[in-house]
């Protein structure tokens, strides 16, 4: 479903080039459950960045579901995100003014859903995700997990292909940090792809697939 | 995105900072309102000009003994002397002219007036009975001058001083004392308060002939003339002055005054300084245009990390743009609807307060001020809205 090769990016700090990515070659298929490891600086991020197509590599190929996306103008990219792929934060970001079905609302909005359709959709999500009390709540309100939860289901609402997630329980104790992981997990296991960044061996442990990076390049990739 | 989607969102995103939109609402509202405001005191002293002209009749050419321009040339003609006279004789000549339809002579003097005992200094005029329907004044009581008395001694009273001599209201047929020549009060005039810087309430009105021999001067002060057509004016002014120049043994030595044309440059100015002041009010809006550019730029950076999220989750630069633009036409769409209503019971409370002057915005201030609250919402959206797509999601989001 996901082949890269030879995607390389590169930043720029002063007059020093930093491959963030260096030549990677990786092929992912459907419904796997992967996590990239790696210390800080290892280029996990960006390579989740440049698979979620929020970031461009300066070369190399992209192809997803057999079609080169490295070549796709801006508003095309957009929307390959919006349709294929779901993206779940560190720090959740939600929309501070907007309440929990608000938010999960938004990528709904956004591929002009009707009105009606978007109600039904929201209230199958929120009892999915066992949101349902809480729909009316802003993100100041809720729990970390609950906040967690309420970025996952606006993530899958659209039922990507693959579910990114970059230290999705790197805000949360270790008790709410599990119950999501089983909760990404399930969604895993009911078919969609799932990519986790994290720098906790642990949790790094519990995928399938394991990749190890170091320096901008795939050092360890375990199955 | 559906439109009624975007407007939702984008006014969510206002009502969600509500302090924040209700000053932008209120600096734009107060720019509209202003344009609305000024222009509505200066229309409204061009309706008051207009209308006290128009008191005057605007068919109306005046004549007046002496050059206004060159005045070089006979220095007395700006102390009111000239080198001949404007006579009574010219006056009837004036009024031979096919053009003319009606004329009134007029002399004006200052002279006692006694009574029942009582005394007081008046303004009396020497003139015609065609005085009242061209200068669009009325008796409340009695007549003036019918044809078969042309010369007889009578006078007509203005209504405050009938009322300070007679207090009764018997004037009509009263005997009075103008100086050392006595009349009979024939009419007495209704109540009308000033026009034109005459408060014909305080005047009293004499026939011509008694009028001159009482200020001993047989010099006109003024010739009015009413011109039977509008679009006769220009022709008339030349006829009148024709015949005075053939009078005065070919010397062109009386000013001829279309009553029309100091209307009409009135009008001018006034206009012009109904522009100008719509035109301060209109900077005062491209300021609150200004504001509303500096609380959107400010507003975009608070929000990376929302539209690095919005990015994320899939919605295009043109969606952002639309977002941002959208919330700064809300904006200036509120502050255009709270200015037009706040200009509106602004010059309505001008009204109550100045009941003389008719402070109505016109309509294209109306229309302007709303015009140019939008475009200038719109142009002070343009630019944060072309920055917050253009941001980069990943530095967005705040990571690498």
């Amino acid at each position: 479903m996901i082949q890269l090769s030879g995607i390389t990016r590169i930043f720029h700090m002063g007059d020093q080039a930093i491959h963030a990515l260096d030549h990677i070659d990786l092929t992912i298929d459907s419904g796997e459950y992967i996590s990239i490891m790696g210390p800080s600086g290892s280029g996990k991020s960006t390579l989740l960045n440049v698979i979620g197509l929020l970031d461009r590599p300066d070369s190399g190929h992209y192809l997803l579901d057999d079609k080169d996306v490295t070549a796709l103008s801006e508003t095309e990219q957009a929307q390959v995100r919006r349709e294929k792929i779901g993206f779940v934060f560190q720090s959740f970001h939600l929309i501070p003014r907007l309440t929990a079905a608000e938010n999960i609302e938004v990528p709904l909005i956004l591929t002009g859903m009707s009105p009606a359709e978007r109600k039904a959709r929201i209230a199958e999500t929120l009892q999915a995700f066992n949101l349902s009390d809480r729909a009316h709540h802003r993100p100041a309100e809720l729990s970390g997990g609950q906040r967690q939860r309420v970025a996952i289901a606006r993530a899958t609402i659209l039922h990507p292909t693959a579910l990114l997630a970059d230290e999705p329980t790197g805000n949360l104790d270790h008790r709410i940090g599990s119950e999501v992981m089983v909760l990404l997990e399930a969604l895993n296991q009911a078919g969609t792809t799932l990519i986790v960044v994290t720098h906790d061996r642990e949790l790094g442990l519990r995928a399938r697939r394991r990749i190890a990076m170091r320096d901008g390049r795939i050092e360890t990739d375990e199955r | 995105m559906k439109f009624q989607d975007l407007l939702r969102f984008s006014l969510k995103t206002l009502t969600s900072h509500p302090a924040r939109s209700f000053l932008i609402v209120l600096a734009m509202a107060l720019g509209v309102a202003a344009v609305i405001m000024l222009t509505a005191l200066g229309d409204g002293a061009r309706r008051y000009v207009v209308n006290e002209f128009s008191s005057i009749g605007t068919n109306l050419v005046i004549v007046m003994p002496g050059r206004a321009e060159t005045a070089g040339s006979f220095p007395g003609a700006v102390m009111g002397q000239t080198p001949r006279d404007l006579t009574l004789d010219d006056a009837h000549w004036v009024g031979r002219l096919p053009q003319v339809s009606r004329y009134a002579p007029l002399n004006v003097g200052v002279a006692e007036l006694s009574a029942a005992g009582k005394l007081r200094e008046v303004t009396l005029m020497g003139t015609t009975a065609d005085i009242f329907p061209i200068r669009h004044m009325k008796l409340a009581l009695g007549k003036f001058l019918s044809s078969s008395s042309e010369s007889s001694a009578q006078i007509v009273l203005g209504a405050k001083i009938a009322q300070e001599f007679f207090p009764d209201g018997n004037a009509l047929g009263q005997r009075v004392r103008l100086s050392d020549r006595r009349f009979l009060v024939t009419g007495v005039m209704a109540v009308q308060g000033e026009s034109m810087g005459y408060n014909s309430d305080e005047l009293v009105i004499i026939p011509i002939q008694h009028a001159q021999t009482l200020l001993n001067t047989t010099s006109l002060f003024r010739l009015l003339v009413e011109i039977r057509y509008h679009d006769e004016i220009d022709s008339a002014r030349e006829a009148i002055r024709q015949t005075l120049i053939q009078r005065h043994d070919g010397e062109d030595d009386v000013t001829v005054i279309a009553h029309d044309a100091v209307l009409a440059t009135f009008e001018r100015i006034l206009r012009a300084l109904t522009l100008g002041v719509a035109g301060i009010a209109i900077i005062s809006l491209a300021v609150a245009g200004i504001l509303v550019m500096n609380v959107m730029l400010v507003s975009v950076s608070q929000r990376t990390a929302e539209i690095g999220l919005l990015k994320a989750i899939g919605a295009p630069a043109a969606i952002i743009r639309y977002i941002f633009l959208a919330e700064a036409i809300w904006l200036s769409l509120a502050g255009a609807l709270g200015g037009f209503i706040l200009g509106q019971a602004g010059s309505w409370a001008l009204r109550l307060a100045y009941p003389q002057l008719p402070a109505w915005p016109p309509l294209w201030a109306n229309f302007a001020g709303i015009a140019v609250a939008l475009l200038a919402g719109i142009l002070a959206g343009l630019l944060p809205a072309v920055r917050a797509a253009k941001l980069d999601p990943v530095n967005a989001l705040g990571k690498r």
